[in-house]
């Protein structure tokens, strides 16, 4: 498979950074929507190569970060109920609810489990048949047709104790919703190439079209970055908004039907809420009404009592972009990778998190 | 957490494949990309198949940075 070779490499962001310098007249502010973005960045040491009116900021691009306080409580309580094992993928371990998190429930003792593919949990299941296992079905639409083929799976194997409590979100609405409020002022997008992949891009062609803002898929090296943020920022200085391509190895114009089709068939558009942001229209996934079944909340409904997400955080600023990590009052003091307050300290994508990490070099000067 | 890595397929049985992953062995569902063939190149995230890995594509963005690299310019 091709490998670039690393001179070519040097040359080229050399390459992409001078034209960057030159073509940038004015400030810009370009948003990366995905975490896995965010980290590239920060690793790659982007930031600093880029000339100072051209300013990167994080969207919500991390399903982690999104999910709400109230979806880990719910989470918690299931937990502590008799005969059930949640499943889930690591990352949700230490995300806070309003009181506890999954870590602390699993140290006193709740049956939860890691599992890298959704797919382990149907061996799980088959091997406690007088339990009810949970998968914590979060992630944007990367990763629902995952939990979508697994709920097939599951049904073709006449699995009866799996479950999932179900929180993905779309990409795509929560985009609309920043702009539509107009409380983001961001002037291009870097899309997230792993979403796309099963997406396509066309999802994104109402930021050209209805909002004249350039967007650009990209893919996740250093190279890729660059070239992404040239493109957007000659777009920008000559006025054109387009929706690009630069991740054609993987995205394709159509995505990938096949799972969009599996996904389609297993889950409906909702309403849902993210973390910061509330609300948003048709940005959620829930389980068509031959799949309910598979609903935990139908098969146990419980009663979890509303409570307010830790107040000091500010995670819905940070994760619209209208503050960076630093100018939270907890940043790095009360809140840390190791004793994360806000979700967005959590994942290794989140942008607190990335930042605390690798991005010192600003936050001490 | 939409982490994907590419992989190559070794050998395929019905929906699961063998795939090889920087020199680890996994096996992988292909649910979500049903047509994959021993020696293709895929994306894998959280134990599926997602994407083909099209090396044409590839090859032409390393065909970019080539001639970058010699030319110290982007064709139009
Ligand atoms: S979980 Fe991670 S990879 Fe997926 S969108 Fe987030 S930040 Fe991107
Ligand atoms: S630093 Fe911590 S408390 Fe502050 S916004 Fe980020 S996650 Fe929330």
């Amino acid at each position: 498979m091709a490998v670039y070779p690393n001179d070519h490499i040097q040359k080229a962001a050399a390459f992409f950074t001078k034209e960057i310098d030159r073509l940038s007249k004015r400030p810009v502010r370009l948003m990366e929507v995905c975490g896995t973005h965010t980290v590239a960045i920060f690793k790659a040491g982007i930031r600093n190569l880029l000339p100072e009116q051209v300013e990167l900021v994080s969207g919500p691009g991390c399903p982690v970060c999104v999910t709400p306080s109230s979806y880990l409580d719910t989470a918690i309580a299931y937990s502590r109920q008799k005969g059930v094992i949640i499943t889930t993928f690591g990352d949700m371990l230490r995300v806070p609810g309003a009181k506890s998190t999954l870590s602390e429930q699993r140290a006193a003792g709740a049956d939860i489990r890691i599992v890298y593919s959704p797919l382990e949990c149907i061996d799980i299941a088959k091997n406690n048949p007088m339990k009810k296992v949970v998968f914590l079905a979060v992630g944007f639409e990367t990763t629902a047709p995952v939990a979508a083929a697994t709920i097939i799976a599951a049904e073709n194997a006449s699995v009866k104790n799996f479950f999932v409590l179900s929180a993905h979100k779309r990409v795509p609405p929560a985009l609309k919703m920043l702009l539509a409020n107009g409380d983001v002022n961001v002037d291009g997008f870097l899309l997230p190439g792993h979403v796309c992949a099963i997406t396509g891009e066309s999802p994104y062609h109402f930021l050209a079209e209805q909002y004249h803002i350039p967007a650009v898929v990209t893919g996740f090296s250093a190279i890729d970055i660059l070239q992404a943020i040239y493109t957007l920022v000659k777009q920008i200085e000559t006025g054109e908004a387009l929706v690009g391509n630069q991740y054609k190895q993987v995205v394709k114009p159509e995505g990938n039907p096949h799972a969009s089709r599996i996904l389609d068939q297993v889950y409906g558009k909702a309403d849902a809420v993210w973390r910061g942001l509330g609300k948003i229209a048709n940005s959620g996934l829930e389980l068509r009404s031959n799949y309910t079944s598979f609903d935990i909340t139908n098969d146990m409904p419980i009663d979890v009592p509303n409570q307010p997400e830790h107040s000091a955080c500010r995670c819905g600023e940070v994760l619209r972009g209208k503050i960076t990590p630093r100018e939270c009052l907890l940043f790095g003091k009360t809140c840390t990778p190791e004793q994360p307050v806000g979700a967005c300290m959590v994942s290794v994508e989140g942008t607190c998190a990335a930042w605390h990490r690798y991005g010192t070099w600003r936050w001490q000067g | 957490m939409c982490l994907a890595v590419p992989a190559q397929i070794i050998s395929r049985d019905e929906m699961l494949a063998l795939v090889d992953m920087d020199g680890i062995q996994r096996s992988v569902s292909v649910m979500l990309l049903p047509d994959v063939k021993q020696g293709d190149f895929v994306l894998v995230h959280a134990g599926f198949a997602m994407q083909l890995i099209d090396e044409k594509e590839a090859e032409f963005t390393m065909g970019l940075l080539k001639e970058l690299a010699e030319h110290g310019s982007l064709p139009e």
